[in-house]
């Protein structure tokens, strides 16, 4: 399992176009991705999943991959959230 | 046997097509347990694929008929089906609790609805809740095995009939297939008759039955001018109707010729008349059809249609589209009508007691500067691209006029001091809906540089009559002396400061109104673009001398409303 760090400094936090985006990157690969918020878990593959963890500003989130590409997997969504202005 | 059923007159014309019944079907189901799990995910699997499948030729259809832009709530329908999370929730509630999948579906997806109705601080997610809605409509309708109203896949020419038409309804309709409609409610200023008038599609609103009387496939005459419809015509019925559509088709053809002429009237005065637009998109129409302005081109689309506050940029080529489009004919923005029944999700305004004279328009505009010199910031940009000018909605005193004007011209200052180009003269004016302003119109016309008169709220609080109400929709008298009394006021007040008088209301394009109107010396009439042609055909005819007496007689002997319609019909023969 590969396991990264985020803080999201987007002032709208994680919502409509961004999570759209997220959703895809994740949806590329074969690994059990999840988000983390304040304890819970959400499929990172789920857009319903992701908007509904109502992620905001200064959040800090755990996404954590499990499967034969999560190396792969962890490195597209930190570019995802850095090319959305999401995270640094 | 034919039937008749009666209703509001929401635009003119006349159609004859089978009737397409937008009406939901029944929905309800009886929640059971099951005992084989995996057979009902099973079963809501095959009813989830044939949504899919539904959903993606509704999609094409759309996208092929109407635009990418209408079709692409079908994509986000498809996506909330292909969701793992939602999908997941269900299957494993069916199978935990043994349940039919039709109450899983509605369990989990009333869930997600709930979460996402109460993020009332982000529009976009509140309006995910309408789709997951509709995403459930769809699979519960394949589960039950009953079909649900598709009108993006109309192909042929139908009558639409419906208990009202919603603006994503509307979205829906195919121009070339839909003849007309005829809904249960509404009123001639609700949204499924104006989009009638828009599309130039005969309709008739508020039949109270329509949907109870009409079944679907039946044939229906849509009689638009008067407001009748006729079910199950005889021959004889539908060939009177034909000729009765041929004479309208004739007349609007005589009125088409009209397109680039000036209006002028029978004794050789000019009037202008202009388009009340919603969208920079309007022009077209307005253009259509003959427009010599645009008198009122409402803002709020751009506040209402968008998930956080506007952006300049984002205003500035909404402002700049419509003033280009117009080629140099005037376009009267009005700043941001929020308020009242008007409401912003992420804006969210105290609740009141009474919307409609609390916290709205100008008021909020001069509390929240933030918004608002954002808004004339974006207007003035635009101004070097056409002819534009700006007025205030809702102005009750001077100090308000004033006020406001003076952001205007700090915003002004600012924007030339850094070297932005801005048009030199800007007209910059206000509604005029208030009574307590209409009395003062005098000092208000020292500067103002002009008035635009809102009809429909004038009459509202001149007569302390909500005019959503229908217990006292008796009061919405615009023929009556009071309101043509304020009316006059306005008009001579701003014609001895040499300045001028728009309408912008329902009554500005109103053929009993508009011959007392030119007879009280009214400069511009803007109403929605289908009544241009209609109103300046009308113009031709009459003579603005005889008018000024039938003016005066309406305004000062007049009792009722009654005899003013009298009048104008004596003096209009």
């Amino acid at each position: 399992m590969e396991k990264k760090e985020f803080h999201i400094i987007a002032e709208t936090g994680i919502h409509a176009r961004p999570a759209t985006l997220l959703v895809q990157a994740a949806s590329k690969y074969n690994a059990d991705i999840t988000l983390t918020y304040k304890d819970k878990s959400v499929n990172l593959k789920s857009i319903m999943g992701v908007m509904s963890l109502g992620v905001g500003q200064n959040a800090d989130v755990t996404i954590a991959a499990d499967g034969a590409d999560e190396a792969d997997a962890i490195a597209a969504i930190g570019d995802a959230m850095k090319k959305e202005g999401l995270a640094e | 046997m034919t039937k008749m059923l009666k209703g509001i007159a929401a635009s003119d014309g006349i159609a004859a097509a089978k009737a397409y019944m937008l009406v939901q079907p029944d929905l309800s189901f009886s929640e059971a347990s099951i005992d084989d799990p995996e057979a009902e995910v099973k079963r809501l699997e095959k009813a989830v694929s044939a949504a899919k499948d539904e959903l993606k030729i509704i999609k094409e259809k759309a996208a092929a008929n109407l635009g990418a832009e209408e079709a692409e709530v079908f994509e986000a329908h498809l996506t909330i089906l292909s969701d793992p999370e939602l999908m997941g929730n269900i299957n494993n509630k069916i199978r935990d609790e043994k349940v039919n999948a039709e109450k899983a579906l509605k369990d989990v997806t009333d869930t997600f609805i709930a979460m996402f109705e109460g993020m009332t601080d982000n529009a976009y997610m509140q309006e995910r809740a309408g789709d997951i809605r509709d995403v459930t409509k769809r699979v519960l309708s394949h589960l039950l095995g009953v079909t649900l109203p598709n009108p993006a896949l109309i192909d042929e020419e139908v009558v639409i009939v419906a208990h009202d038409l919603t603006p994503s309804d509307t979205a829906q309709l195919d121009r070339k297939y839909v003849k007309g409609f005829i809904t249960d409610i509404g009123g001639r200023t609700s949204h499924s008759a104006i989009m009638s008038r828009t599309l130039e599609i005969p309709a008739i609103v508020g039949s109270g039955s329509a949907t109870t009387t009409i079944s679907e496939g039946q044939t229906v005459i849509i009689d638009g001018i008067e407001g009748n419809a006729l079910v199950d015509p005889s021959s004889d019925e539908l060939k009177s109707y034909a000729e009765k559509a041929d004479a309208f088709a004739k007349q609007k053809a005589e009125w088409k010729e009209l397109k680039d002429a000036k209006t002028t009237t029978a004794d050789g005065k000019n009037f202008t008349l202009g388009a009340n637009i919603g969208t920079p998109k309007d022009v077209e129409g307005a253009n259509d059809n003959g427009a010599e302005a645009v008198g009122l081109f409402r803002s709020e689309f751009l506040y209402m249609d968008a998930s956080e506050l506007p952006s300049e940029d984002d205003q500035f080529e909404a402002y700049k589209q419509a003033v280009e489009g117009m080629n140099g004919k005037q376009v009267v923005v009005r700043t941001m009508d929020i308020g009242g029944d008007k409401e912003l999700p992420y804006l969210p305004l105290p609740e009141e007691m009474n919307p409609f004279l609390g916290y709205r328009a100008i008021r909020i505009s001069l509390d929240r500067q933030d918004i608002f010199r954002t808004q004339l910031r974006a207007l003035l940009r635009a101004s070097n691209y056409g002819t534009l000018a700006i007025m205030f909605p809702m102005i009750a005193t001077v100090k308000e006029f004033k006020e406001a004007k003076a952001i205007f011209e700090e915003e002004k200052e600012k924007l030339i001091k850094k070297g932005v180009s801005v048009a030199n003269d800007i007209e910059v004016g206000m509604m005029m809906e208030i009574p307590a302003a209409a009395m003062i119109a005098d000092k208000l016309a020292k500067y103002s540089d002009f008035f635009s008169i809102g009809t429909n709220d004038l009459i509202q609080y001149s007569m302390a009559a909500d005019r959503g109400n229908e217990r006292v929709s008796y009061l919405y008298q615009p023929y009556n002396p009071s309101i043509l009394r304020l009316v006059k006021n306005i008009i001579d007040s701003s014609h001895r400061e040499g300045k001028w008088t728009g309408m912008c209301g329902e009554m500005a394009g109103d053929q009993i109104a508009v011959p007392i109107l030119a007879g009280l010396g009214l400069d511009e009439f803007s109403m929605s673009a289908t009544s241009i042609l209609k109103t300046r055909s009308l113009m031709k005819k009459i003579d603005t001398t005889k008018m000024q007496e039938l003016a005066e007689k309406a305004v000062n002997d007049c009792e009722t409303t009654e005899e003013v319609i009298e009048l104008v019909k004596q003096y209009t023969k």
